[in-house]
């Protein structure tokens, strides 16, 4: 990506290009019991393709549901579009705008039929249900799902369920997309077609995953999650030079360079 | 794993409205159902038995439905004309069957397969999804339908989650006996259905709330009625008509 006018990088620079999602000091612990997150701040900017990467239970799912309201911290800040969440009624507007997809593509789905599914946050956003279907139809033309309109859902395959669950995502046309473990399960074929999806689409990722392979391509930068916190870990690129050569393994750590 | 083998099938029947076809079929169900004589359930089995004609349903698939109604209607007969109070019209050891008890055996059997074959001739024709459209429209309240659909949904899940914990135990040597630790194993597989299968409510609650539910659910499906379907109406208002008439001659004469 070029770099942006001189005159707007200045005024922005503190604060990140245009930041999409902003956590601020999130203090969290699972009712009474582990901490969970112990001041994490963490932010997204426009179009940025962040991994988050971290041992089973360090709070990546977490984090994500954070972010899209299902849980509330204790303290801190979150800012979403700028936008200062307060109350319920704040995500609800954030959400329309926040992809979030799961990690069970049975929690997503959830209509009899693929295009009712589908047809589901359009229809939840005020749109009629010609423009709905329209919609619909068109995202799943996009995914390379013509044809599944009126396919039973509970009947599709794995990795049909993934790709119809990332069109009742994308068809809401959202600014930042939440991933929660988008390949777990997944045959190479769907495995591929994710990561082109991905690439192809301008919105901010959030993308949890275990599959270094998968990061790398779909990923710009590595955030991990360690002791409550998150910390910048280093380009995606340099996953495999790195992660896999260093005596650290897939630990996450940090240098201080 | 719970199949629907007459509702995608292309008949007549098929393809009349489903909010017709819903509405007949219960008005068919009470007309039937009320009824405390025989005369009227003639002519409503016979006009059950057409339309699964019409219908050209897959026969094997019927007969096993049919069956298992038929199953529990066999249980009627070997038990109730002996504890009906009545007549006696033949007499089996210390057991006397009664003539009334007879005759409600017989009331029963035909409506429960009058109204059996029509609600799988007009109803079971039809996918679950379109049923809870179809009543939508017939303004049943919009949280009956989401427990009907989210049920259906879930259903296949939740055996699917059963069928694992199931082959958790089978692999560990679990063999279903006279027991109490089958029962107690039993006991704990349901347990943890139920825990999983509020689990999984949080979370379908969660992926709904994150693309916008607000608890209102809005459908896509749009609903024409045409002419066939005036021509099919009047030949169920006539079909009820029969019946009603059949009822009321009964009662008269």
């Amino acid at each position: 990506m070029g770099e942006h006018s001189d005159i707007e990088n200045t005024e922005k620079e503190k604060k990140q290009k245009d930041p999409v999602i902003e956590l601020e000091n999130i203090v969290y612990s699972y009712n009474n019991g582990p901490v969970v997150f112990d001041g994490l701040s963490f932010s997204a900017g426009k179009e940025d393709k962040i991994g988050l990467v971290g041992h089973n239970g360090s709070g990546k799912s977490t984090l994500l549901n954070v972010i899209s309201g299902l849980v509330k911290p204790e303290s801190g800040t979150i800012r979403i579009f700028g936008q200062e969440m307060t109350k319920e009624a704040d995500f609800q507007q954030a959400r329309k705008k926040l992809g979030y997809l799961f990690q069970n593509a049975d929690d997503q789905l959830f209509s009899p039929t693929v295009l009712e599914d589908v047809a589901f946050g359009p229809l939840n956003m005020g749109y009629s249900a010609e423009e709905s279907r329209q919609m619909s139809i068109r995202a799943l033309e996009d995914l390379g799902l013509a044809g599944f309109e009126d396919r039973i859902t509970h009947k599709l395959s794995g990795g049909e369920k993934k790709l119809v669950s990332l069109a009742t995502v994308l068809v809401m046309k959202p600014v930042a997309l939440l991933l929660d473990e988008p390949t777990t399960g997944l045959d190479r074929a769907t495995f591929a077609r994710i990561i082109e999806i991905l690439n192809s689409i301008r919105v901010s990722c959030i993308i949890v995953s275990h599959e270094f392979d998968f990061l790398e391509k779909t990923t710009s930068k590595i955030f991990s999650m360690d002791k409550g916190k998150i910390r910048y870990s280093g380009e995606s690129e340099h996953l495999h030079t790195h992660f896999h050569t260093h005596p650290m393994g897939e630990t996450p750590h940090s240098h201080n360079f | 794993m719970i199949l629907e083998p007459f509702a995608f099938e292309n008949s007549i029947i098929h393809r009349l409205d489903p909010r017709l076809r819903l509405v007949f079929a219960v008005v068919f169900s009470i007309a039937t159902a009320l009824t405390q004589s025989f005369a009227p359930l003639y002519p409503a089995l016979g006009i059950s038995i057409i339309l699964v004609a019409m219908a050209r349903l897959d026969s094997l698939a019927l007969i096993k439905r049919i069956a298992v109604v038929n199953v529990f209607v066999l249980f009627l007969w070997v038990v109730l004309p002996f504890t009906y109070e009545g007549d006696a019209v033949f007499i089996i050891g210390p057991l006397a069957a009664t003539e009334q008890g007879l005759m409600l055996c017989g009331l029963i059997t035909l409506k429960s397969n009058a109204i059996l074959l029509v609600f799988i001739s007009m109803v079971a024709t039809m996918p679950v999804a379109v049923m809870g459209h179809a009543m939508g429209r017939l303004k049943v309240p919009p949280k009956i339908i989401l427990l009907l659909l989210l049920t259906y949904r879930y259903i296949f899940v939740i055996e699917q989650e059963y069928q694992r914990l199931l082959r958790a135990a089978r692999v560990r040597g679990f063999a279903p006996k006279t027991s109490m630790h089958t029962y107690r194993t039993y006991a704990y597989l349901v347990g943890m259905l139920f825990v999983r299968a509020s689990e999984r409510a949080k979370n379908v609650d969660n992926a709904m709330v994150c693309r916008g539910f607000s608890g209102e659910f809005h459908s896509l499906t749009e609903f024409a009625f045409k002419p066939v379907d005036s021509v099919a109406a009047v030949l169920m208002v006539l079909a009820l008509v029969i019946i009603e008439g059949a009822r009321w001659a009964s009662i008269l004469i």
